[in-house]
């Protein structure tokens, strides 16, 4: 599974290097992500810039991702690719999540907040 | 070059679902009920399907109605541990793709196909549903869906719109 994460400041950016969120990997996902984000208290925000396809067992995985972070910790998403947007749009998680447009414009949001 | 699987023009009446199989230029795939070779599926039909130039939110739909109708097949027809077969048929329409996907797994609670209701969203994140979402999505993106026991077989066929297929492939 690869996802790797990058402390940015108080930020944690989780880049999932992954193109696809399925079926075949939706469990281990959710595994790889908590075991990166367990700890961290502020915002994290997965760039998912490089995935192209995520299906329901992928859009569960994500939501199991944001249930087990850290109290007080917010699970943003950046850089939806179309599929991947549209599903959360049908099933209105898009109104669950923050979404970014990207990586770099949820951290400068993070700048300007500060 | 007309391509002889399409249907006759007027308002792509529906085919009955042995016209599917009857077509010998409708696109065939046979798989066995694991997650990989779902995925395996999905890029041979997408594939198969790249000189209709589909857009790419026509893709998506079909990658994603296909994924979780296979997703379905393999977690309950077959109960993920078995290796059953899963026959998948893509024919093409003028506006449409007909597809059927056939399986000899368990037939579906109350021999129907669920009416995928929306998962609530309007809930505290830790009663958020995890699943769920995919009879929802099938149905959203797909039409004329239809499901029947034939013997030991499963039997789901449905079509989706995409834009026009008239003047390509």
């Amino acid at each position: 599974m690869n996802v790797v994460a990058t402390p940015k400041g108080k930020v944690l950016l989780v880049t999932v290097a992954e193109s696809r969120i399925d079926a075949a990997v939706s469990v281990a996902f959710k595994e790889r992500m908590r075991e990166l984000t367990v700890g961290h208290p502020g915002r994290i925000i997965v760039d998912m810039s490089a995935v192209g396809f995520l299906d329901s067992s992928g859009l569960g995985a994500v939501v199991g991702a944001l249930k087990q972070v850290d109290p007080g910790a917010t699970l943003e998403l950046a850089g939806l690719t179309s599929t991947v947007a549209k599903v959360f749009k049908l099933t209105r998680m898009d109104t669950v999540f923050a979404i970014h447009s990207s990586a770099e414009a949820a951290l400068a949001a993070d700048e300007n907040a500060a | 070059m007309p391509n002889r699987a399409r249907i006759e023009r007027r308002a792509d009446p529906l085919p009955h679902p042995r016209q599917l199989e009857g077509q010998r230029n409708a696109l065939r795939i046979v798989l066995s009920s694991t997650p990989l070779e779902v995925r395996r599926a999905l890029e041979r039909v997408l594939g198969d399907l790249s000189p209709l130039q589909l857009s790419e939110e026509d893709r998506g739909t079909v990658e994603l109605v296909l994924a979780e109708v296979l997703n379905n097949v393999v977690e309950h027809a077959y109960e993920a541990a078995a290796a059953g077969v899963i026959e998948v048929t893509v024919l093409q329409g003028q506006q449409r793709l007909f597809c059927s996907v056939t399986d000899h797994g368990r037939a579906m609670p109350g021999l129907s196909a669920p009416s995928g209701e929306p998962a609530a969203v309007d809930v505290p994140t830790e009663a958020l549903p995890e699943g769920g979402f995919g009879w929802f999505l099938i149905r959203e993106l797909s039409d004329d869906l239809s499901y029947r026991r034939d013997g030991d077989e499963n039997r789901l066929t449905f079509s989706l719109k995409v834009g026009s297929l008239a003047n390509r492939g």
